[in-house]
């Protein structure tokens, strides 16, 4: 019905720019991950050298940054996806303006910028008394010295979760939200009728099977923010590695590397692995809602 | 039993609401602080012990803001017309593109359709920074670095965005555009006139969602251009609050509201459409 051509000539203009920035940096990074290039030199191969450095000599990468990248995209990634599923099933229980305020309340984080979470998080931990938290742990005789949060290794990644966790009501939790709103509501009568009694089995055998497809969505929304979310170390504590490398994730490894160090091989290499695992995270998912 | 979407306020919400209020008091809290803070005298910036309020408000650290940037070699303004440029171009170019694939993708028949889309759904969870360094290679291999296209054409290229429109696309009726084409519309008129104004939900969906990515963007500005005439405003806020200490809190308070408060009015006005739009963002 159109001419041959048209489909094509309208996927065009995307599907130029999808390939120049999207496909062919990844193909690079792969490519590259093999090679020791340094940005001055041309490239050599060095074949699975820089992966095998990573797992074996990288002490920073193995000691600190491997375990932080896990604990950190466990907590943000699924944890902040079941985090924002379960606010979205609270709102729908709402009449229209209070869920309407709420959820904008929820969601309005994630309008903020880098700027923002530099400002209004690093006055809250500040190290000195002038510091909203440490004011307040030292009125209440909690504390007598005021700690020095963003210094201290002990405290820098949970304040890190905390900070990723509050800007992390996303796109996809809109999309549960009007996924949980569009459940159709003869299906609990149906269910009530089958025997399921309690809210609890409701969500597991009516409200989440019949959304699927928005959890699945929600579910990658989530793991992109979680493993994107590197930043916010570095705005917090000023500094690329955060001190103690106590807050040091991948994606900060690989600029480390590739932007400080410039070992631009190494740091591809670590890219590659990092895509790999996004994608284990993201099959998962797609295993737990997919749609049979 | 649950009820969704009730009509009003009954016994059976109060739970509800005994943890959601104070919930979502902790995801706006930061935001109502930077409000109070960006309007706080230096005297009360400076307070001991530290006050969430703004008892004397003033326009000090906005005026503050522009003096700095007066007195530096690039005026706030330069900042202000690149991200005002930079902005609407990948706005306009986003729905655009976007628009135009999505049609393709929901509505033609060609070979590779399938795993065109397959591509795309696997380009969802597509993580720029993890790729930043071969990213900056192929820019300046193209040779758009430091040019305003390093800050628009990356941006420009948003999965998720194809894949909204191209979700709500297929709520058309395939039989409106089978009746167009009896009537010997072809496929642009189709685009223009029937695809288009019925998918206006999504697209200012797109809209929004792209203006988020660019607005706030601060890495374009980094990593892709080396002069300071070509950067953009979220950039130079960025520096400010970095470099400013506690003496530039304020200040940087006052930068973040103004990059905020955009962002904020935009998506109050849009909700509507987004929540439109997000009903059928289902990825299967």
């Amino acid at each position: 019905m159109y001419k041959k051509h048209a489909p094509y000539v309208f996927l065009a203009p995307y599907l130029v720019l999808f390939i120049a920035f999207i496909v062919v940096p990844v193909a690079m990074a792969t490519g590259l991950s093999f090679t020791n290039f340094d940005a001055i030199q041309r490239p050599g191969f060095v074949g699975l050298l820089n992966y095998v450095n990573l797992f074996t000599q990288d002490l920073i990468f193995l000691q600190y940054v491997l375990p932080n990248t896990i604990i950190f995209s466990f907590i943000v990634g699924p944890g902040g996806f079941a985090l924002a599923f379960f606010v979205a099933w609270s709102l729908s229980q709402l009449s229209k303006w209070p869920r309407t305020v709420l959820a904008l309340l929820c969601f309005s984080p994630s309008l903020t910028t880098g700027v923002a979470i530099g400002v209004v998080w690093r006055i809250i931990f500040l190290g000195n008394p002038q510091g909203h938290v440490n004011a307040f742990l030292m009125n209440w005789g909690i504390i007598t010295e005021p700690i020095n949060f963003l210094a201290n290794t002990d405290f820098i990644m949970p304040i890190v979760i905390v900070v990723a966790l509050w800007g992390s009501m996303g796109v996809g939790f809109l999309a549960m939200l009007a996924g949980v709103l569009n459940v159709n509501p003869e299906l609990y009568e149906a269910a009530a009728i089958d025997g399921v009694k309690t809210r609890l089995q409701e969500v597991f055998y009516v409200t989440i099977p019949s959304m699927k497809p928005q959890m699945l969505f929600g579910a990658v929304m989530s793991i992109v923010g979680a493993f994107s979310a590197g930043a916010i170390g570095v705005a917090l504590t000023l500094s690329n590695p955060t001190p103690g490398y106590a807050a040091q994730l991948m994606v900060n490894h690989i600029e480390d590397y590739g932007f400080i160090r410039y070992e631009m091989g190494f740091a591809s290499a670590v890219s590659v692995v990092l895509l790999g695992i996004i994608y284990g995270f993201s099959a998962a998912s797609r295993r737990m809602f997919k749609e049979d | 039993m649950s009820k969704t979407n009730p009509k009003g306020f009954a016994k059976n919400q109060i739970p509800l609401y005994l943890y959601l209020i104070p919930l979502a008091i902790f995801m706006a809290a930061p935001i109502v602080f930077i409000i109070f803070h960006a309007f706080k005298p230096m005297d009360e910036l400076f307070l001991f012990p530290p006050r969430f309020l703004v008892y004397r408000p003033t326009l000090e650290n906005f005026t503050a803001l522009f003096r700095v940037s007066a007195a530096s070699t690039v005026p706030v303004s330069r900042y202000v017309f690149n991200s005002a440029l930079v902005t609407v171009s990948v706005v306009m170019l986003t729905v655009i593109t976007a628009s135009m694939a999505g049609f393709s993708l929901s509505k033609m028949k060609f070979r590779g359709k399938a795993a065109l889309f397959t591509i795309n759904n696997l380009a969802l969870m597509f993580v720029p920074a993890a790729v930043t360094i071969p990213r900056y290679m192929t820019i300046s291999n193209i040779g758009i670095d430091n040019t305003y296209l390093a800050h628009i054409l990356p941006i420009v290229a948003a999965p998720v965005i194809v894949f909204l429109i191209k979700q709500f696309m297929d709520q058309v009726p395939d039989s409106l555009i089978e009746a167009a084409t009896v009537d010997g519309a072809g496929a642009w008129r189709i685009y223009l006139g029937i695809m288009l104004p019925m998918t206006k939900p999504a697209l200012a969906t797109g809209a929004i969602l792209s203006f988020q990515m660019v607005w706030n963007n601060i890495e374009t500005s980094a990593l892709f251009t080396t002069s300071e005439s070509i950067r953009t405003l979220p950039f130079y806020m960025n520096t400010l609050a970095a470099a400013g200490g506690i003496a530039g809190q304020g200040m940087a308070a006052a930068a973040a509201l103004i990059m905020f408060v955009p962002n904020l009015l935009l998506f109050i006005f849009m909700q509507g459409r987004v929540m439109n739009t997000m009903a059928h963002s289902g990825l299967k």
